[in-house]
Order: structure tokens, then sequence, then C-alpha cells
């Protein structure tokens, strides 16, 4: 299958976002950042909009719904702050701090010794 | 080198969604040389079938990111792959296999901010591969561990790879098998464990961060 993030014409992408190519310091998803849909799709809606939705039902890192909708992650940023903008999706933002949680590092020994 | 696991994920193509409690995501990256064996420890110890995706970065600078005129300019596309395991219910680490070349770390601030730590994975026929891994690491301040892929090939000693890498003496360096999801497991757990020990001692921190 062919990855139109990588293959197709740029001007395809630029047009999915409205001529914006930035997804700025101001941006404030993470690779990592998970995303959840407020409700489900409406008719007339941008058909990656649409299908950010229908991904996002549950819990869903940007990084997956870059891959899933086979875009640039940059691209892919643009298109979720419309959405958050709009209040259709809310994101669950990592913890992170300079200096990781010793709690959250307990967690995830505990979680991959449970693998 | 394919994954002996990889007849069990084919089963698992649809999409496995997360809890609906999952609230923190977590990064750990697998830097290694082309062949050494990334993705087939991503897909070791992932709970999804590996995926793909890319990010593109015109040179000019790390801010500029124009879509639209990277027909004219030097774009650098970088792809990468990662899985997922959930640890908790609300607690999932994302693991990314990326390409240790020198291009790729134009991205590594965008990409891979506020990562846990990285694991670099060693072809232990192509040592010198990593160098740069190595090197790019320690000036991000980015703690990390040594795997030694084992390829059947020659075996050295822990000294003489650590001689080659030039590898400071309180980084660990294990030997693995990526595609053995026992051993992924142990390398994850022995960076964790590193990256524990190294924040609970703020001296030892603060002096690798100025390396």
């Amino acid at each position: 299958m062919s990855r139109p993030g990588r293959d197709d014409s740029p001007d395809r992408l630029y047009t999915l976002t409205g001529g914006r190519s930035r997804s700025g310091p101001g941006n404030p998803f993470d690779l990592v950042t998970l995303v959840v849909a407020e409700g489900a799709p409406v008719p007339g809606m941008q058909s990656e909009h649409a299908a950010i939705l229908r991904l996002t039902e549950r819990p869903t890192a940007v990084v997956e719904i870059a891959a899933e909708l086979k875009l640039p992650v940059s691209i892919t940023r643009i298109l979720l702050s419309d959405l958050l903008a709009a209040g259709r999706v809310s994101a669950r933002h990592p913890r992170q701090a300079a200096v990781p949680d010793p709690d959250i590092l307990e967690q995830v020994l505990v979680g991959l010794r449970n693998l | 080198m394919d994954s002996a696991t990889s007849e069990t994920r084919t089963a698992a193509e649809t999409r496995t969604p997360l809890g609906a409690s999952a609230e923190n995501g977590l990064k750990i990256v697998v830097v290694g040389g082309f062949g050494a064996g990334k993705t087939t420890m991503v897909r070791s110890v992932s709970e999804i079938r590996p995926l793909n995706t890319e990010e593109t970065m015109t040179q000019a600078g790390e801010s500029v990111d124009d879509v639209s005129g990277v027909r004219g300019k030097t774009a650098t596309t970088v792809a990468f792959d990662f899985g997922r395991i959930t640890l908790d219910s609300r607690n999932v680490l994302y693991l990314f296999g990326a390409p240790g070349q020198e291009r790729f770390w134009f991205l590594w601030d965008r990409l891979f901010s506020g990562t846990l730590g990285a694991v670099v994975l060693v072809d232990t026929r192509r040592i010198d591969d990593s160098w740069y891994a190595i090197d790019r690491l320690e000036k991000h301040g980015t703690p990390f561990i040594v795997a030694c892929n084992d390829f059947g090939g020659p075996t050295f000693t822990p000294q003489q790879i650590r001689e080659a890498l030039d590898l400071e003496p309180d980084v660990p360096l294990v030997n693995c098998d990526a595609r053995s999801r026992e051993s992924s497991k142990i390398v994850l757990i022995t960076l964790v464990e590193h990256i524990r020990s190294r924040y609970a001692d703020p001296a030892r921190a603060s002096r690798q961060e100025l390396v």
C-alpha cells in the first residue's frame, strides 16, 4: 500500500491543513499525548477530522493516529489542534518532568515485570 | 532478521484500543544502526503489531517545517516504527525504534523530548554504527544502556565492547536476543532500573549531563 505522507505531492498535505505547515512550539501535542473524541463525526466534516474522531473513541496516542492515517506527525498535530480548538477532542498529555517521578518509574518496572 | 513472534502478531491486524482510563503516555527509544534489530525488539514486546510513521522537516532550521516548499528544499524525512505496552490501567509505554544515523538527530527534540531513556542496540559485527548514537545521547543527557544483539557472530568480552564504544563505567551493558520477548523484557527492565538509580543519585545525574 502506498504511504500518502511520503509519496504524494506536498500539495496534498498543504491542502489538508488549509495551508498551514507548522506545528510550531505552541502545539501541545506530544507523540504520546492520548487523544479522546468528544463525539461522533458530523456530516460535512473534513474527512481526516472524521477519521480521527472514529479512531479516538478510545484513548489513542498521536503517533498511532499518524500511523493509521498515514500522515506525517507534524500534519497530524495540526489536524488535532483544529479538533481540540473546536472542542471535538480532548487531550491527555504525558506527565513529563525534568526528572521522572519515582512513583511512575516504579509503576513502569512493575508493568514490565508483569509482561 | 524476522521475529519468531510474527505469526502471533498477524492475527491481531485489527486495532487494539487502549482502556478508557489510559491517561499517561511514556516513551522509551530503541536506537540502532540499520539491521541491528530495533524493529524485532519492538515487535517482541509490543502488544500491537508494530506501526510505522514518519516525520519531515527541512534542513534549514529546527522550527522550519514548510511542507509546501518541500520540493525546492532539502527535506529530511525520518521513518520510525513503534509498539505499545499497556503497563496498568493508567500508564502506557510506547517503544520507538529509531535509526541512529546523523540526520535523525535533527528530529530528536521534536519527537523524543521527555523520553524516559534509550536502549542502544548494537550489532557486534558493526560496533562503529553505534558510536554516533551514544555520543548524541550523552550530549542530550538522556539515560541509556547498551544492549548487544546476538547475531551469532564473533563474541567480544564486555571489556572489549566498552573500550570500542568508549562507554562510561556506569552505563549498563547487556547481551540480548531481540527475537525473544523475555530477553527484550530484561533489556527494558535493566534500562528502567538504570534510570531509577541515576535519578536517585542527583550528583551522578548532574555529572552525566555536563558531559
